[in-house]
């Protein structure tokens, strides 16, 4: 023990040494070399002689990586390099977590390379994203382009060029360390790829113009007629060119994803084989029709995503009037910041909207579809999942209804049919992100059917696939959140919801059914006061409720144990959109270190980022801000429309920051609000259900 | 006060290292009264429920393997010894074994999560379909083995991982003991890097003694704290290095007592925490603070006798939620916290 005592006596008079460490602290806290595990630089690794400089390699690597990427239509680049007579043995690829080289004799290092992606215990993992695989390749052969995992194998293409770069004027290997000069290294690529290359010489032409040609290896040389960079080309020249570019662009789209290890690292990495490979695309890439040739423009257009429509376009707004099927007059005095977003005056819709509902036109919404569209108008269905399943339903009948006009094809016609019913049910009520999901759902299985089938076998088959949505993705992911939440739910909580949501509310009845002892605050807001209902309801079951409304919540806040929200919509970013409000009581809650839970359906997620509630949201009607339930004398606000310095803000949804978020159920399980893109990604791929 | 613990601790500081007659007494202990989730209908459950046990409790008596390890090693011998005669009826055998295994000791994050995790790597193959009993029989063992294998390799994968952010100069306090630290900081020691170490005591079973102990063994110049004294020494700290009993799906992890003050203590002074742990440690689970966890409690000895009314706080382990960490060393690579729920949602969703 007395030994010990000496030893913290020590510590406590390194106060010097302590403070020179606090000075470098935020050095340490963000620390670079994270990225290193993520993609393998073996070489540029063992180039950096001191494993602590700043100096990261990623960044060339982050370049290799994108490069094809980015120019596909120069499918010939740098790395198509000639082999080097005798690699120098510092290329050799170690793996990253490699101990500096000096020490390399003395020290075993355990497991060198042998460490495979495979190897690991999550490996065998069927959905192991892509890049995870190119994690960790370590094995150590002598010839760079000899390795077979692509990642390296590019990466010891870049080292052959730095290189090379260093016979022509020596500057450091390391002058390739950075991405920016990547980049501008590639730009000139680009650029000298103005004449006509043929795909072997552009190693050659590529080379940017300040390392004079003398240093490249004399085989490629003699090929390379040396020209002026900037040379005229004729007519003939440049159609060659756009002809090999155009070539290239298909050979590069017909291998895929494999770009990547295709084109920019042949194994030989000798250009010749390259050339091969280029060629051997070609006829099968020509055997195609042209129509092969058009479908990428249109996939190019498909990836434009409609732009919405800005309600601030006067122009696009009086068009669309024209097309309206409602007779509808805007509000006055709207903000300033909301105008894009659609306001209408509420209620005039109505008797127009009633008066058509017996009209006969074959673009006209179908009957129940209307019947919904008007029950939106109304309110009399809110919420995210009422509506999403009305909707769907309405399709249904809608589907039932319909048969194929002569000289049609169902697949085209009934998507165009529901593109028109969808248009109608937007002018009633902007769609909810939900709305929209479903809506993307049962218009890729329209998509999907199969031409040869029978027009009662589509629709049976559609009918079909929209109970399984409603089953699946509303009803089955309901109870499936609700089963998680309550393992939350513990004895003598107090739990806070606010105003109504309807997976919030089956979690609160099916803990008071497992016989738990809780206590319930539902915080509600005007103008809508849906946390009433939810009251009602819970107080007819005899659970033990408290009401508030939000202007209290920073006090009620004080003796919450937990907080259950229910969203319409989470974004990628983790955001929750959810009904106004949603964020302040997170937020309160957040300060108070209180658990914010939000349940949500799988199916609501989107892969959209939003930062504000303004740019996307739903304007409700002002006048339900200026009428006060119950009071009798009128409001102070009456004839508020005619004082033009006076705009009324009812806004319907707010975005929650994913900082406030402790959790979202999802039927999936309990994931912390920066798995939403995991989940995107991992059940995207395949459509919904 | 469990099983468990008395178990582990006997095997980490102890003098013996073998099986003893008390390991066996727990072991029937643990089998006079089995968990009621059981299934009683299966004649032949008797036997391989005993051995399961005590195949664990042997596996884990070897110094070097953590007990997710060994109890994959346990359930590829239930396998083995599996007199079953179909397909359905081994895996209905060895799940049973896996819960026998985990209701054995339910406080242990990283034996369920071994548990579940070579469940879910085992009979994800196309190895039930087999016809023949004896090839899936084979086909489930070598992986097993190979499962085994790779749980093994972990600790050196992260070593090898880890030791790049010990840098000549720094300072590591670490808290607790815990193998995958130990073999990070010998490796970073075998390369010649110049650091030093300072244990917490980590009370209450003095699992920072055995670190200290450790350090001197390889030559790095060590200081014991007591476990009070991490906010003061924290100035002259460069990175907090811990392992972790079990790493959750928020990205937080559940480790020794102790580890939540010092993950806060270092965040506030914006010092890196980082968390090394092998991927078998990796636990469907969520809690969302403190009193969210299964308690596993420990006798804490305060030395002097205490007057009755007094109450005991005698939690082991405590959560430390993912904004206290910077960064997770794991065998797939180094994470962030929220990588880790990647990760989970991939493996079991």
């Amino acid at each position: 023990m007395p030994g010990l005592d000496v030893r913290i006596e020590l510590a406590a008079g390194d106060e010097g040494e302590g403070a020179m460490d606090s000075r470098r602290g935020p050095r340490f806290v963000i620390d670079p070399k994270v990225r290193q595990v993520g993609f393998v630089t073996p070489g540029s690794e063992s180039e950096n002689p001191n494993p602590n400089s700043s100096a990261v390699p990623m960044p060339v690597n982050a370049g290799a990586n994108s490069s094809p990427n980015a120019n596909a239509d120069s499918p010939s680049p740098v790395f198509i390099t000639p082999r080097l007579p005798d690699p120098p043995a510092r290329t050799t690829p170690l793996p990253v977590p490699s101990p500096p080289p000096r020490k390399q004799p003395s020290v075993e290092i355990p497991l060198q390379g042998s460490y495979n992606p495979a190897d690991s215990v999550l490996g065998n993992s069927p959905a192991l994203s892509p890049a995870s695989n190119g994690r960790y390749t370590g094995v150590p052969s002598s010839e760079g382009p000899d390795l077979s995992p692509s990642a390296s194998r590019m990466s010891s293409g870049i080292e052959i060029l730095s290189l090379r770069e260093d016979h022509a004027d020596s500057p450091s290997a390391s002058r390739f360390s950075t991405g920016g000069e990547f980049s501008l290294f590639k730009q000139q690529q680009q650029q000298h790829q103005q004449a006509p290359p043929p795909v072997t010489r552009v190693y050659a032409s590529s080379l940017p113009p300040q390392p004079p040609a003398q240093i490249l290896p004399p085989t490629v040389d003699k090929e390379e007629p040396s020209k002026p960079l900037k040379e005229r080309t004729t007519k003939a020249e440049r159609r060659a060119k756009q002809e090999a570019d155009r070539e290239a662009k298909r050979a590069a789209r017909e291998s895929g994803g494999k770009v990547v290890e295709g084109e920019v690292g042949p194994s030989g990495g000798s250009g010749k084989s390259s050339k091969a490979q280029v060629q051997k695309k070609d006829p099968s890439s020509e055997k195609r029709s042209p129509a092969v040739e058009k479908a990428p423009e249109k996939e190019k257009k498909k990836e434009v995503p409609a732009p919405r429509m800005q309600f601030d376009d006067e122009h696009r707004v009086a068009k669309a009037k024209k097309r309206s099927l409602i007779e509808q007059t805007e509000t006055k005095n709207r903000v300033e910041l909301f105008r894009h977003l659609p306001q209408f005056v509420h209620g005039t819709q109505l008797p127009s909207l009633e008066a058509k509902f017996f009209h006969d036109d074959v673009m006209h919404p179908h009957p129940a579809v209307y019947q919904v569209g008007l029950q939106y108008l109304t309110g009399d269905i809110s919420g995210g999942n009422a509506r999403c399943v009305a909707m769907l339903l309405a399709f249904k009948k809608l589907i039932q209804d319909y048969s194929t006009p002569k000289e049609k094809t169902l697949v085209r016609d009934l998507t165009a049919r529901v593109n028109s019913n969808v248009s109608f049910l937007t002018t009633c009520r902007p769609l909810s992100i939900s709305m929209g999901n479903a809506i993307k759902f049962l218009k890729t299985r329209i998509a999907n059917l199969q031409i040869s089938l029978s027009e009662s076998d589509a629709k049976s088959r559609l009918i079909f696939e929209i109970d399984r949505f409603i089953q699946y993705k509303i009803d089955f992911a309901d109870k499936e959140i609700t089963k998680h939440a309550v393992t939350k739910i513990k004895d003598g909580d107090v739990l806070l919801t606010y105003a109504s949501s309807c997976v919030v509310e089956m979690i609160i009845l099916c803990a008071f059914e497992l016989g738990r002892k809780f206590r319930v605050v539902i915080v509600d807001s005007r103008p809508k006061l849906e946390g009433k209902g939810l009251l009602r309801r819970l107080l007819g079951r005899g659970i033990s409720c408290t009401y508030t409304h939000i202007n209290a919540v920073s006090y009620i806040m004080q003796e919450v144990t937990k907080v259950f929200l229910g969203a319409s919509s989470i974004l990628s970013n983790g955001t929750v959109y959810s009904r106004v409000g949603s964020a302040a009581v997170a937020m309160v809650a957040n300060a108070f270190h209180v658990p914010v839970m939000v349940c949500c359906e799988t199916y609501k997620f989107h892969e959209r980022v939003q930062l504000d509630s303004i740019c996307f949201n739903e304007l409700g009607d002002p006048d339900a801000l200026v009428k006060v339930p119950g009071k009798k004398d009128p409001s102070e606000l009456e004839g508020w429309s005619q004082n033009s310095h006076l705009q009324l803000l009812n806004l319907t949804y707010d975005a929650t920051p994913a900082d406030y978020v402790s959790m979202i159920i999802t039927e999936l399980g309990m994931v912390p609000p920066t798995s939403v893109p995991v989940i995107l990604r991992e059940y995207r791929k395949e459509p919904i259900v | 006060m469990n099983a468990y613990y008395e178990t582990r601790a006997g095997h980490r500081g102890g003098p013996s290292g073998a099986v003893t007659s008390e390991w066996l007494a727990q072991a029937e202990a643990a089998l006079v009264n089995p968990p009621s989730s059981l299934p009683r209908s299966s004649p032949s459950n008797g036997s391989p429920l005993f051995s399961v046990i005590e195949e664990f409790n042997l596996w884990r008596s070897k110094p070097e393997l953590a007990e997710a390890v060994a109890a994959i090693k346990a359930l590829t011998a239930v396998i083995q010894r599996s007199e079953a005669t179909t397909m359905m009826g081994l895996e209905k055998e060895l799940h049973n074994a896996s819960e026998a295994l985990k209701a054995w000791d339910e406080t242990s994050i990283s034996l369920s999560a071994g548990c579940d995790l070579f469940m879910r790597y085992v009979t994800r193959t196309s190895a039930l379909e087999y016809e023949d009993i004896r090839a899936g029989k084979a086909r489930l063992i070598e992986r097993g083995e190979r499962f085994g294998e790779i749980s093994l390799k972990a600790r050196k994968t992260i070593a090898m991982l880890g030791q790049e952010f010990v840098r000549d100069g720094s300072t590591i306090l670490t808290h607790g003991f815990s193998r995958v630290v130990l073999s990070i900081l010998k490796l970073a020691a075998a390369n010649k890097k110049h650091f030093s170490v300072i244990c917490t005591e980590g009370r209450p079973d003095s699992t920072g003694v055995e670190m200290a102990k450790e350090m001197v063994a390889i030559g790095v110049p060590v200081t014991l704290i007591i476990d009070s004294a991490v906010a003061y020494t924290m100035q002259s700290v460069d990175m907090l290095l811990m392992g972790a009993d079990g790493v959750v799906e928020s990205g937080g992890i559940i480790n020794m007592i102790g580890t939540y003050q010092a993950a806060m203590v270092a965040r506030s002074m914006n010092k890196p925490v980082y968390v090394a742990a092998e991927s078998y440690k990796f636990a469907r689970m969520y809690p969302l603070d403190q009193k969210d966890m299964s308690p596993s409690p420990r006798h804490v000895d305060f030395h002097v006798s205490l007057p009755a009314p007094v109450q005991v706080e005698c939690s082991a382990r405590d959560y430390t939620p993912p904004q206290f960490l910077t960064l997770l060393f794991t065998d797939l690579g180094v994470l962030t916290p929220s990588a880790v729920s990647d990760e989970l949602i991939q493996l079991y969703v």
